[in-house]
């Protein structure tokens, strides 16, 4: 079943350079239960796409000009809705925990006021319910840790917190973002333990939003890869990682160093990411790739099956066929 | 292994910190940042070092090139010893010497052009390029970092953030160093751009025959580019080896921990690997556990651990482990 739809997204920003289309017609679906990663690197319109689905994009520079966006079948993008879920239905785990936390109250007080808000429950209650939160994403000594402050906590502990209060009200759909790139890699292998074994626990729907292709490998389902504000390719992630259809997904690939095996030469993408405010005709990708032509500068490709694979692997490129001969 | 006497020789360092209480306002102790590290880059060979954030890379590289103060140890780089020269004799060093950062942003001065940046080194080092010779010589250094020699006129804000470590790279080069330290360097960059610069590197080190320290947390990029392999927890060295054998067979619990944490993208394509996942996190620098530093967090620990500091020791060759129980970890890796 699915749980949230996108529909050609469209989000913009008022820059000092100019408007700036961040999300440029975005879609894709999340089942419930579902674990899918959201890809790509910086600036292609990952935290915006959330920003839209959570309702906070920042206003007033920038602005939902486009699309649909449903949840469940209510329509998120009506007045009032989306702020109705958010906490609820939807919680958000970003990057930096530290200024998503109120430095100056108790970290206990501050899960337990999801309870008192939401829940009309009493203080006492609260903190109950704070403290069996604290230990369930496994803040150690929870109990002595309920009356410390944010700055007390390591990076690695404030994004429990973080997790313990987007969990708090039991939402079915949790979006993450970056939600460990900031953290030490043993840290970071604890937290995405921890994001795997609540998602299977409450039966809710994961998206992990990552520039890093291999911290969600083990973990996704599905994924859905976007290069200036567009979704260029989609599938299931290992349909994806193994049979990539489109240009930059291979280039990506290839780019990454791999920890074990050969150490061969890195084939990189040529060329600098894209600048939002001067982007080429036709395919955004195409200053970057190898296997541009005409109808490539004239023709803005739309996501489609790729020749031979599964109907849900889509890529947004006139000629897949070139990577998927060439590299596979 | 080679007679030559390698291009750097680290013994023994240790850098501290003074401890300042807030609420004393004066110093109640030292933060040992760096507790006795020991390692050697030949001429052209590249050591990679390792390890969670705090646990002192930095601090070594800032020491080598002068930026801390050494405690004790010795560092000889081409054989000058650098904790005693004195100011003047450091300045001919420092050329041979060069550090690129992390942030290329943060190191670029924003109202200087690209020229400027590169050519500033060459008016305390007039001997490398003369005068009229700068501009030419900026020409090829742009080219062969992969920059367009006609934007040295353009400031750094007119880069992206790839073409910025492009211009530090650039800039490290000006004075033809032998030993190139990146702390961290390819970190902040993404993937594709990360590649570029890998490639480049790679590169500069097969034409110029540079040596780099070769510092970062992502131990896929370390693999990629090193030859020997540092891990450092807690201000000390814990494992060094080959790249090879240091990833085949890692044998300290720790580079253990930190190999089976390290995100592989394509997880199907091999033997299920042990997950190995450590709890907590790297203790404080100011208050370090008794004993061995990694106890805390060591699945292996045993009573011993708490007492006695597990020495830096070869049981298998070229291949030197701090810990009490390697000797079996060895056996157990054979
Ligand atoms: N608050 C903002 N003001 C202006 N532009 C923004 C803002 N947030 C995002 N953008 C623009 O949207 C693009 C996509 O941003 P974002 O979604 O944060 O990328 P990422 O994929 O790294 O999460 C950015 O490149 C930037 O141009
Ligand atoms: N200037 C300084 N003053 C006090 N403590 C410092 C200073 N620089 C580094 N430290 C401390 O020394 C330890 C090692 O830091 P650093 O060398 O930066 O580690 P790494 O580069 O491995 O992340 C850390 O605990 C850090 O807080
Ligand atoms: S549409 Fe053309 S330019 Fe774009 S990725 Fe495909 S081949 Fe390359
Ligand atoms: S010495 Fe003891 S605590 Fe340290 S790594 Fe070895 S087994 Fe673990
Ligand atoms: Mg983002
Ligand atoms: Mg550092």
């Amino acid at each position: 079943m699915v749980l949230l739809s996108v529909r050609d997204l469209r989000v913009e920003f008022a820059t000092s350079g100019g408007v700036v289309t961040a999300v440029d017609g975005a879609s894709f679906d999340v089942g419930s239960g579902e674990t899918v990663a959201l890809l790509g690197e910086s600036g292609s319109g990952k935290s915006v796409t959330a920003q839209a689905v959570m309702g906070i994009v920042p206003k007033p520079a920038g602005r939902v000009c486009g699309g649909s966006i449903s949840y469940d079948g209510r329509d998120l993008l009506a007045p009032g809705v989306a702020k109705g879920l958010r906490g609820r239905e939807i919680a958000m785990v970003f990057q930096d925990p530290l200024s998503s936390l109120n430095p100056v109250f108790r970290v206990g007080a501050q899960i337990g006021e999801m309870f008192r808000r939401h829940r009309g429950a009493s203080r006492r209650e609260a903190r109950a319910a704070a403290l069996d939160l604290m230990k369930r994403v496994g803040i150690p000594a929870a109990s002595k840790r309920l009356d410390d402050y944010p700055h007390q906590f390591s990076g690695g502990m404030r994004q429990r917190v973080m997790i313990a209060m987007a969990l708090a009200l039991s939402p079915r759909l949790l979006i993450a973002d970056e939600p460990t790139t900031a953290l030490d890699v043993t840290v970071q292998a604890q937290i995405m333990d921890l994001l795997t074994r609540l998602q299977a626990e409450e039966g809710m729907s994961l998206v992990l939003i990552t520039h890093d292709l291999g911290v969600v490998a083990g973990v996704a389902d599905r994924v859905i890869l976007m290069y200036a504000g567009r979704v260029v390719e989609t599938g299931s992630l290992r349909e994806v990682y193994e049979h990539s259809g489109h240009p930059y997904t291979s280039g990506l690939m290839a780019s990454v160093p791999a920890v074990d095996g050969p150490r061969d030469r890195l084939v990189p993408i040529q060329g600098s990411p894209p600048d939002l405010l001067s982007l080429p005709s036709g395919c955004s990708f195409r200053p970057r790739c190898q296997y541009a032509d005409e109808q490539c500068a004239e023709v803005e490709p739309v996501l489609r099956q790729l020749p031979d694979r599964p109907s849900t692997h889509q890529a947004a490129c006139h000629h897949p066929e070139g990577v998927l001969t060439d590299v596979h | 292994m080679s007679t030559e006497s390698p291009l750097l020789s680290v013994r023994d360092l240790q850098t501290s910190f003074p401890m300042r209480s807030p609420v004393l306002r004066r110093t109640v102790g030292q933060i040992q940042a760096v507790a006795g590290v020991s390692f050697d880059i030949p001429a052209g060979g590249t050591l990679g070092l390792v390890g969670e954030s705090g646990s002192g890379k930095s601090t070594v590289a800032r020491t080598i090139i002068g930026l801390e103060k050494a405690r004790s140890g010795s560092i000889v780089f081409d054989g000058d010893e650098l904790t005693s020269l004195p100011k003047a004799s450091m300045r001919r060093v420092r050329r041979q010497l060069q550090m690129i950062f992390q942030d290329p942003y943060a190191s670029l001065n924003p109202r200087a052009t690209v020229e400027q940046i590169i050519a500033e080194a060459w008016q305390i080092h007039p001997d490398v390029v003369p005068r009229n010779q700068h501009r030419a010589e900026v020409r090829d250094l742009l080219e062969r970092v992969g920059l367009n020699p006609d934007h040295a006129e353009r400031y750094p804000h007119q880069f992206s953030g790839g073409q910025r470590q492009r211009i530090g790279i650039a800039r490290a080069l000006a004075l033809r160093p032998k030993l190139v330290i990146c702390d961290e360097a390819v970190s902040a960059l993404d993937v594709s751009v990360q590649a570029q610069v890998l490639n480049l590197l790679d590169d500069l080190r097969c034409d110029l025959g540079l040596a780099y320290l070769f510092i970062a947390h992502d131990l896929s990029v370390v693999r990629h580019i090193s030859d020997r392999v540092a891990v450092m927890y807690l201000g000390r060295i814990v494992e060094t080896a080959s790249q090879d054998e240091l990833f085949t067979r890692p044998l300290h619990p720790y580079t253990q921990a930190l190999l089976s944490a390290v995100p592989d993208p394509k997880p199907w394509d091999k033997p299920a690997r042990e997950q190995i996942i450590i709890g907590g996190d790297v203790p404080s620098p100011a208050d370090p556990p008794s004993g061995c530093g990694f106890r805390t967090r060591c699945w292996k620990a045993e009573e011993t651990c708490a007492h006695d500091v597990p020495e830096l020791t070869t049981r298998l060759e070229l291949h030197p482990a701090a810990c009490h129980f390697a000797t079996e970890l060895a056996g157990a890796a054979r």
